[in-house]
């Protein structure tokens, strides 16, 4: 089985069935990273290079770590765009590195549409780790993995995104993967955080996180950006996490079979009490073990396929 | 040096001509419009324009030459020549130079770098000084050096109070204030804001960015009684404001630009950065909407906003590059192909929107076409069927995403300032 994509930009036009092989296939490498020695020599020669012109911890290491457990050699360029907006242009950047003779590229930028552009201008295959407030597909599988991994299906789930729905692309990501994947799909955010369009994925808003809790199996509780929405879109922290925070009264007073997940980093005391994240709802930490799984799958998956 | 041109349709809606007739050029003067007997032909060039149409001159309002400033993307020399290339013979350009359009020096600077070409260049003086929407720009001085409107284009005049006193100050000249329109608190974005942005994840500027900005102008023109002209409108709501300022006697007037009835956003699902401009391209809707205003006289004329961009540029990171296309070379096959062919303008009004209303509006004369006036027109065959490829451009620059359509309907030939252009060359008529 091969992919029919031969690079992974977001889950936009993304078959089902891709979306399922990877899911499968993640499976197989989540397997591995419970052996005593959680290395496969499947990419050995591949030469994989990280290109982060925005800051990350997680995403970064998660794809590294895969990289290594693949065998495949890994090259990190990491960058904030201001400092290389003066100088070199992105073209040149991505060409000189591409000169060295490598073979993918795993690609984080502030500006949505640079994993495509980059198709453009190199040969190497495009893995996608977040563009702007575009897509950040591996994210997106490994919540659909995690979901799948805790109450077997997500075909007929319903799943509600919380959270800044507008600026965020772990939203986007997985509002189109879940729907794909056969989930009845709804937010929940105040309006400030609602992006204009949000009725052409055919989804259901909520304003309210009782009613949103009541009436979904799981919560995906995205991470409220501190340093932007304090005083913009929302009037303030508390008054967020008052409203639209995830508690313990929240989860008990409205569903107790709910499962919680968060993309991380958490705000304690923000989007989510450190009752909850510490709690017997979420599967935080499984999603981060499993992205390590998910973002080996799509490096196999694209790594082989040429 | 003499030209004939035999057998062209003139059409000048300004004269009420519409006619096939026989032009005679001397040395830059129209010396006969029919009636030519053996003598007249006597040493003259002949062109027999059968089918071909002669019109006063083509003229784009709202231009960007670059220069001082951004001489790696175009030169008012380049520019004319651009211009020359796509039809027009007289373009105004936008104060957004480095250093800004502020101060007569720089309006001379202007005039001097266009003197001698078969272009006419009328710089726009900016409103305040760098644009900055502080103070007045030293507006009096511009016009004694031959400014012919005001702006502060590329952003709008930042304050209320700022644009009355403009509009007020420019009632001595009744010059209009020429109004880029978006409010800056709303316009923090790449793209129009809808279904479109919200799908490629681009941070977006609404339509009520513009609309606001509408609004508050009118209000104000309408308070003081000045002149504003609405430079690129775009939303179909600022269409609807301007109509119903104009049936209220507000002294307004608007252009739109090619690319605004033309593509909508949608063009955008690849991040191509030759489809980022500003203000952005919208929806189906107000696409329709921009038609709708042309029809009923809203929108007055067509303007380009030629906005050269170096290819390193313009190759930046989608949200990093710079907004704006280039528009002299294809603005009158865009306008033919889409308007006339579509029957939604008579080649009358596409005219008057293309030559006649925009210099009305800057107060510049119309060129008439009768014997004794000086020969400014653009010769436009209506039928040719051609390709658009930016390597033929006369532009110093490339970003256009009209690359490779097929428009119907070019420019022939330009004459003005005693000089022709024809098959990419000029030719002196003195």
């Amino acid at each position: 089985m091969a992919l029919n994509i031969k690079h992974l930009l977001g889950l936009h036009n993304v078959t089902r069935n891709d979306i399922q092989l990877i899911l499968d296939t993640a499976t197989t490498f989540r397997e591995i990273l419970d052996r005593p020695i959680k290395k496969v020599p499947t990419l050995k020669g591949t030469t994989v290079v990280n290109l982060f012109y925005e800051n990350s911890t997680r995403t970064r290491l998660s794809f590294e770590l895969a990289e290594k457990r693949l065998s495949a050699d890994t090259l990190n360029f990491s960058t904030s765009t201001s400092s290389t907006k003066k100088g070199e242009t992105f073209k040149d950047t991505v060409r000189n590195i591409e000169a060295m003779k490598i073979d993918m590229i795993v690609v984080r930028h502030q500006s949505a549409g640079v994993p495509l552009y980059l198709t453009k201008i190199s040969n190497a295959t495009v893995i996608n780790a977040g563009d702007g407030l575009h897509e950040h597909p591996t994210q997106a599988l490994l919540d659909m993995y995690s979901i799948k991994e805790k109450i077997g299906k997500i075909n007929g789930l319903r799943v509600c995104i919380v959270g800044d729905i507008a600026h965020s692309r772990v939203a986007l990501s997985n509002i189109i993967g879940l729907k794909t994947m056969g989930a009845e799909v709804s937010v929940c955010a105040p309006p400030t955080m609602i992006p204009k369009g949000i009725e052409q994925f055919g989804i259901k808003v909520f304003h309210d996180i009782n009613k949103a809790t009541a009436e979904n199996d799981v919560l995906n509780v995205l991470r409220i950006q501190l340093e932007r929405d304090a005083g913009t879109t929302i009037p303030s922290l508390r008054e967020y996490h008052n409203y639209f925070g995830i508690t313990t009264d929240v989860i008990e007073n409205n569903n107790k079979d709910v499962l919680i997940l968060h993309p991380g980093p958490i705000n304690r005391g923000v989007e989510i009490t450190s009752e909850v994240a510490d709690g017997p709802y979420q599967i935080i930490l499984n999603q981060v073990t499993n992205g390590v799984a998910i973002r080996m799958a799509v490096l196999y998956l694209l790594g082989t396929n040429n | 040096m003499k030209l004939v041109f035999k057998n062209i349709h003139i059409i000048n809606p300004d004269q009420n001509v519409d006619e096939i007739n026989d032009i005679l050029i001397d040395k830059g003067i129209i010396k006969k419009v029919g009636n030519l007997n053996k003598e007249d032909f006597e040493s003259a060039i002949e062109y027999d324009f059968e089918d071909k149409i002669c019109v006063p001159g083509l003229f784009d309002m709202h231009v960007h030459l670059r220069e001082p400033g951004k001489e790696d993307t175009e030169t008012v020399l380049t520019g004319s020549n651009s211009a020359a290339a796509g039809g027009f013979t007289g373009v105004a350009c936008m104060p957004n130079t480095t250093p800004s359009t502020d101060s007569a020096e720089v309006v001379n600077f202007i005039k001097s770098r266009a003197s001698n070409h078969l272009v006419d260049v009328f710089p726009i003086g900016a409103v305040s000084k760098e644009r900055k929407g502080e103070h007045l720009a030293p507006i009096a001085e511009m016009v004694e050096a031959g400014a012919v409107g005001f702006s502060d284009d590329g952003v709008a005049v930042k304050t209320s109070s700022l644009v009355r006193n403009a509009l007020e100050y420019l009632k001595m000249y009744d010059f209009p204030l020429i109004e880029h329109c978006e409010d800056e608190s709303l316009a923090n974005g790449a793209m129009n804001e809808g279904a479109t942005s919200t799908l490629l994840g681009v941070s977006a500027i609404p339509t009520i960015a513009e609309d606001l900005t509408v609004m508050r102008d009118i209000s104000i023109a309408e308070y003081v009684d000045g002149k504003i002209h609405i430079a690129h409108i775009s939303s179909k709501k600022a269409v609807e404001l301007v109509r119903k300022a104009k049936a209220e006697g507000v002294r307004i007037t608007a252009e739109v630009t090619p690319h605004h009835f033309c593509l909508t956003d949608e063009k955008l699902v690849n991040y191509d950065t030759n489809y980022k401009m500003n203000p952005p391209l919208r929806t189906e809707e107000d696409v329709v909407a921009m038609v709708e205003g042309l029809k009923d006289g809203t929108i007055d004329c067509i303007a380009s906003d030629h906005a050269p961009h170096s290819i390193e540029d313009k190759e930046a990171e989608f949200i990093f590059a710079p907004n704006g296309i280039l528009g002299l070379e294809t603005q009158l096959g865009l306008s033919i192909s889409e308007l006339v062919l579509k029957n939604h303008l008579t080649i009358n009004q596409l005219i008057e929107k293309l030559s006649i209303n925009p210099r009305k509006i800057l107060k510049i004369p119309v060129p008439q076409i009768k014997a004794g006036e000086k020969a400014n027109l653009t010769i436009i065959d209506m039928n040719e069927v051609w390709t658009v490829d930016i390597k033929n451009f006369k532009s110093k620059s490339k970003n256009s995403p009209f690359d490779k359509r097929l428009l119907t309907g070019k420019s022939v030939a330009v004459v003005n300032n005693q000089k022709l252009y024809m098959d990419g060359e000029f030719t002196n008529l003195s």
